[in-house]
């Protein structure tokens, strides 16, 4: 996206202070659409409560401290069950993309155990974990594993072989030859992989949490409407989209970072 | 193939006979007595080599001498096996029979290749991709020292922070001779380096390539679809025809050559139509 938006924009219309700001000119606006809405009456607050009422719960929330406690607990076994299935699935497609052996052996397996939605275990994964830690973080691994696993895998089939060759050639031995060239050739691949697996992590947590949880975000939200607390509800689903958004703008950061090199990323 | 062969180009001339100012000559030609004495390149001695990729016969039987700091040119069709005597004498594909030798035991780092294409990491800058031109000695203490030396010796001292992506096509090129020369090589190989090249670029990449030939006194090998380059380039030109060396044309035109003087245009014509009946034969 950056790419095309410095293409089309000349120089001298971009304005660098702004730029960061006109991101948030859309939801600005929705919230203020929004809140008109609801204080003219033009939409039910039973229906939808007004942002003011969103945020007035969620700083009362934010005061008991139930609100930081369930962030807190739905970030750790977001990270957690994301870095234990991204590690997985970032070694099995090292070790499938550089042995033809082990790709022999496994691929065809996890192809096949890809094709079943993971988010169909949880009967499962209930019966195995009850509803402890360790199902949502085996739920949000698996999850996790297979963007990682197939743009790993990806990547590193797709490295320029004239170039593993050229390392090769100026005899690089094998590390030197996957530290200088296969790994920085299957990254941008791999940071694919990552925001893929940023998605797929936050939507089956919040399924997990809803289902079966004691605690966290998505039982914060089954609670809320138990009790019809609906502004409680919203808030939920606000600050999923914000740790969401939050989880996409690192992996950008850490993506620019490591791929200066990349003429979609280069400053001029 | 016809189409694949290039006569001299007018402008060829023009470009070279503004170079050579005649004092230069006397200079250059001294240099080069001076280099025929020492001479670093190595001799190279291929016996009976053969090469097939399944039922496809490439090469059948290629016997060679290559005498220490010669240039020759290599031409031929298309899938005639230029590139693929040019892989086996890297060392980039098995020999299937027969023997090619350097005269005596060879490091890896004196034995370099040139692609058509630059084949540079995109994720080092200019220098780092120079640096990996020096093998082993990678992590050596003067490592970077003699990469910006050959970065100079190929014009491009000052693009040593750009990353490759902003370099134009002759740049890169340079970029990967550089690289190619950092480990002062012995023997230097090149696959139609210009091939992907405007026809100017070409023209001072040309000049480049026989001025660090001068310099370093390396053997040097190159595989080229235009005539005209080789003998312009070299001392010796060789026709493979059905996987053997069908001619083996000498070019004892006094260097610095007068490109398209009527001595390199009478070999550019008679190795043409050398392939041109090859090609009516098929
Ligand atoms: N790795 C390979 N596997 C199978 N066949 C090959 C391989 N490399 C080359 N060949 C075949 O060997 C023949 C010679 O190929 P080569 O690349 O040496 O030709 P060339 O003279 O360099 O042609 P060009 O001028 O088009 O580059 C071709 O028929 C080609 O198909
Ligand atoms: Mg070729």
């Amino acid at each position: 996206m950056s790419l095309i938006d410095s293409i089309s924009l000349p120089r001298s219309v971009r304005l660098p202070r702004l730029d960061g700001l006109v991101q948030w000119i859309v939801p600005l606006a929705i919230i203020a659409i929004w809140q008109v809405a609801c204080v003219t009456g033009f939409v039910p607050t039973r229906v939808l409560p007004a942002p003011s009422d969103v945020a007035l719960a969620g700083w009362k929330l934010l005061l008991s401290g139930e609100l930081v406690r369930n962030i807190w607990v739905s970030f750790w076994r977001a990270s957690i069950g994301f870095l234990i299935g991204g590690s997985i699935g970032f070694a099995f497609g090292l070790a499938n993309g550089l042995s033809q052996l082990s790709a022999k052996l496994t691929d065809t397996t996890l192809q096949m155990v890809r094709n079943v939605p993971h988010l169909a275990l949880i009967p499962l994964v209930i019966l195995w974990f009850g509803i402890d830690e360790s199902a949502k973080l085996f739920l949000v691994a698996l999850g996790v594993f297979f963007p990682i696993y197939l743009n790993t895998l990806h990547g590193i089939r797709t490295v320029d072989p004239q170039l593993i060759e050229m390392g090769r050639i100026y005899g690089m031995t094998d590390g030197e030859l996957f530290r200088r060239v296969i790994f920085p050739g299957a990254l941008p691949s791999i940071f694919v992989g990552i925001r893929f697996a940023l998605g797929i992590m936050w939507l089956t947590l919040i399924v997990a949490e809803t289902i079966a949880a004691s605690s966290g975000l998505g039982y914060m939200a089954m609670q809320a409407r138990e009790f019809m607390l609906i502004d409680v509800v919203v808030l939920s689903i606000l600050i999923y989209a914000l740790l969401g958004k939050l989880a996409d703008s690192a992996s950008r950061v850490l993506e620019r970072l490591t791929l200066s090199w990349h003429p979609a990323f280069q400053k001029r | 193939m016809q189409t694949a062969l290039r006569t001299s180009l007018p402008e060829t001339e023009l470009a070279s006979r503004a170079s050579f100012a005649p004092h230069a000559r006397v200079a250059r030609e001294e240099r080069q007595e001076e280099r025929r004495v020492q001479t670093t390149g190595l001799p190279l001695s291929i016996r009976g080599l053969r090469k097939s990729f399944g039922d496809n016969e490439v090469l059948r039987g290629i016997d060679l001498h290559i005498p220490a700091g010669q240039f020759v040119a290599i031409v031929g069709k298309s899938g005639c096996g230029k590139s693929t005597l040019l892989r086996l004498i890297a060392g980039l594909e098995k020999i299937d029979a027969g023997s090619i030798g350097f005269g005596q035991d060879v490091q890896p780092e004196d034995i370099r290749v040139m692609f058509q294409e630059p084949r540079l990491l995109p994720w080092a800058r200019v220098l780092a991709n120079v640096e990996v031109g020096l093998g082993r000695d990678r992590a050596s203490k003067d490592a970077h020292a003699r990469a910006e030396k050959a970065l100079t010796e190929v014009g491009l001292a000052d693009k040593r922070d750009q990353w490759p992506s902003v370099l134009s096509g002759g740049q890169k090129q340079r970029v990967a001779l550089g690289r190619a020369l950092v480990s002062r090589p012995r023997v230097l190989a090149f696959d139609e380096p210009l091939g992907a090249l405007d026809a100017l670029t070409r023209i001072s990449m040309q000049r480049l390539l026989e001025r660090v030939w001068r310099d370093q006194g390396f053997t040097a090998i190159l595989v080229t679809h235009d005539v005209s380059e080789a003998v312009a380039l070299a001392d010796r030109v060789l026709v493979i025809e059905e996987g053997r060396i069908a001619h083996d044309v000498v070019v004892s035109a006094a260097r610095p050559r007068q490109r398209g003087s009527a001595e390199l245009a009478g070999l550019e014509g008679s190795i043409l139509s050398h392939l041109l009946s090859a090609d009516d034969r098929t």
